[in-house]
């Protein structure tokens, strides 16, 4: 029953080469009262023309995310590139609460680049962070992320997701009976997107390994569902699961030894845990209608699931180990509830909500589990998939613009909302990586 | 003259239409939308009895009853309501058929294919599908066949048969579909 061949990919192309349909950013929602920030343009003193503009991607980051908002480079009145060109009273006069000034050299004796940074809070007059970063001119887009993550954390207090990635399906529909579908991975901006897996059978529920290397998914590629996990760097993958009827919902236990997942082997669909250190599997749900859509508690000791045993989907918890008959219910204030998955704080809960009956809209919301307040995110009505950002500020979600599958990001506030529209095919599935270190 | 004339026009038309009627009869069936195929096409069939000879072989006359089997097999794919896991009434009989069919032919193997419309997450799309072909599936044993020549699966909303957002596409969508193997 339980495969851990390693397949050499015969019928499907696995490939690395970067897509051609890249994903680009677009603000579709920001605050009423962003942070100003001044970001002069770095200077470059080496020879010829650098691929990428460093300046431009922490610019880019740091709006898209809705609490900044940079000054125009036509309003600076001084373009200063280290600290002793700065002063002060210039950027005051301008309103501006901080600015980021920089410099980029050529590393002495190599073909290294040297990006010199410093950030200042106008208000205080102090520096905040400043350091050199070297890397190659292909690690130019990396390094800008980098210092996005300083200034977006000197400033929120809060860890910057700007150096993640994602994972998510593509699939475009030539006909009823033939249809292209692609696993990618991308920057968490859409950029540098690659393709990981291309199959002309469906592929679904990408999920990241804790430490960033793996991905789990479900592939029909044997006419069947079936899970597999692969290697990201090396695309080196095993067949994880061959049980009879539907095998899907792979999700790691946040310690990465365990797999959750949806098997309807015995009748219906129901919650495991496979071991994939033993292989053992362990049974967790047991009951005639539908459980499935499995995820972690932070802590990894319970599962929360969604299960239409009351004749519509609603949340439910329970803890590994225990009786089948020992659940516990999350959800009763919406006609569906579904797709739940806890945010790092481990007390609110991302979920996939109908309100009513009669209106079939689809919206992302969050449950505090203890007060029980829920606040939704969305105003769209085909919204699914909810990924919550390592740093637990905002949501990526699947959702519809233009009749084709899109991804939108939202703040867990619901205040600021961006899109990545992809350029063809319908985009969907997000899954927002960890922290890679 | 003009009396003659104007009966040959009549009967030109009537020829056209006959043509229109058998193309727009053939088309329904291929798309196996047959809720009233007992009556039509079969029922024109034994009262043109002119045409006995040149459609049926010398001997073996098809049986009204291997008529129906025949046009209920050709039916291959059964629609569902939205948020219904149970198939229609009316393709039971049809249903029927297909079953009898496969407990006649030992050897015959098919797949149940489910199917769902893009709306709710996809994973429980994924579990609504199978439900629905599972009922299918039971039908099918209860009814003659045996469960070693049926294999479901499920795709959920992933291979929609119509692409887009419109109440027609999500209808054509929420589907099963037995294929033969």
């Amino acid at each position: 029953m339980r495969i851990r061949a390693v397949i050499v990919g015969a019928f499907l192309c696995l490939l690395s080469v970067s897509a051609t349909a890249e994903l680009s950013i677009q603000i579709t929602q920001g605050v009423d009262n962003p942070i100003p920030i001044a970001i002069v343009p770095f200077s470059w003193e080496g020879s010829g023309v650098l691929s990428e503009d460093v300046d431009d991607i922490v610019r880019a980051d740091l709006e898209q995310v809705g609490e900044f908002r940079s000054l125009s480079l036509s309003n600076m009145i001084a373009t200063p590139h280290d600290e002793s060109q700065v002063f002060y009273r210039d950027w005051d006069i301008l309103a501006q609460d901080y600015l980021l000034v920089g410099k980029i050299n050529r590393a002495p004796g190599s073909q290294l680049v040297q990006v010199q940074y410093e950030f200042f809070d106008i208000n205080r007059q102090v520096k905040l962070a400043g350091e050199v970063l070297t890397g190659s001119v292909t690690q130019l887009r990396d390094i800008g992320h980098e210092i996005s993550n300083v200034v977006f954390e000197s400033v929120t207090g809060t860890r910057g997701a700007f150096t993640t990635e994602i994972l998510y399906i593509v699939s475009e529909f030539i006909s009823p009976t033939e249809s292209i579908f692609r696993l990618e991975k991308a920057d968490y901006d859409g950029q540098r997107a690659q393709v990981l897996l291309e199959s002309p059978e469906p592929i679904m529920s990408p999920s990241w390994s804790p430490n960033g290397q793996d991905v789990a998914y479900v592939s029909f590629e044997t006419d069947l569902p079936r899970i597999y996990i692969q290697n990201i760097a090396t695309g080196q993958r095993s067949q994880i699961t061959n049980y009879p009827n539907i095998n899907s919902s792979p999700v790691w236990s946040p310690d990465g030894s365990k797999l959750a997942m949806v098997l309807s082997k015995d009748g219906s669909p129901d919650i495991y845990v496979q071991d994939l250190n033993t292989n053992e599997l362990m049974r967790v749900t047991e009951h005639p209608l539908i459980d499935t859509e499995p995820s972690w508690s932070t802590d990894g000791r319970s599962i929360v699931f969604m299960s239409d045993r009351t004749g519509q989907p609603q949340i439910y918890q329970m803890e590994l180990g225990a009786n089948s008959y020992d659940v516990e219910r999350l959800t009763y204030d919406c006609f569906q509830c579904m797709k739940a998955a806890f945010l790092p704080d481990g007390v609110n809960l991302v979920h996939v909500r109908r309100e009513t009956r009669q209106s079939p809209n689809y919206q992302i919301a969050i449950l505090n589990i203890e007060t029980l307040r829920v606040i939704t995110l969305t105003d769209t009505s085909l919204d699914e998939s909810p990924s919550v950002a390592p740093n637990g500020s905002m949501i990526m979600y699947a959702t519809k613009f233009a009749g084709r599958g899109v991804l939108d990001a939202v703040s867990i506030d619901g205040r600021v909302k961006f899109r990545l529209p992809s350029t063809q095919g319908d985009v969907r599935e997000p899954s927002w990586s960890p922290f890679f270190n | 003259m003009a009396k003659q004339t104007h009966k040959i026009l009549k009967m030109g038309l009537m020829v056209i239409s006959l043509f229109v009627l058998a193309a727009c009869s053939s088309t329904s069936d291929t798309e196996g939308d047959m809720s009233g195929s007992e009556g039509s096409s079969s029922s024109a069939n034994s009262s043109g009895s002119s045409a006995r000879s040149s459609a049926g072989s010398n001997s073996g006359q098809l049986s009204q009853e291997e008529i129906r089997a025949q046009n209920a097999l050709r039916q291959t794919v059964f629609y569902f309501d939205f948020d219904i896991a149970e198939f229609k009434t009316e393709d039971r009989n049809t249903l029927t058929f297909h079953a009898r069919d496969l407990a006649s032919s030992p050897s015959k193997r098919i797949r149940l294919e489910g199917h769902a419309d893009e709306r709710g997450t996809r994973e429980y799309n994924l579990a609504l599908a199978e439900r629905r072909a599972n009922g299918i599936l039971n039908y099918l044993i209860v009814n003659g066949a045996s469960r070693s020549q049926i294999e479901v699966v499920s795709y959920g909303e992933e291979r929609p048969a119509q692409s887009g957002s419109s109440e027609n596409a999500y209808s054509r969508n929420r589907r099963v579909e037995i294929v033969g193997r």
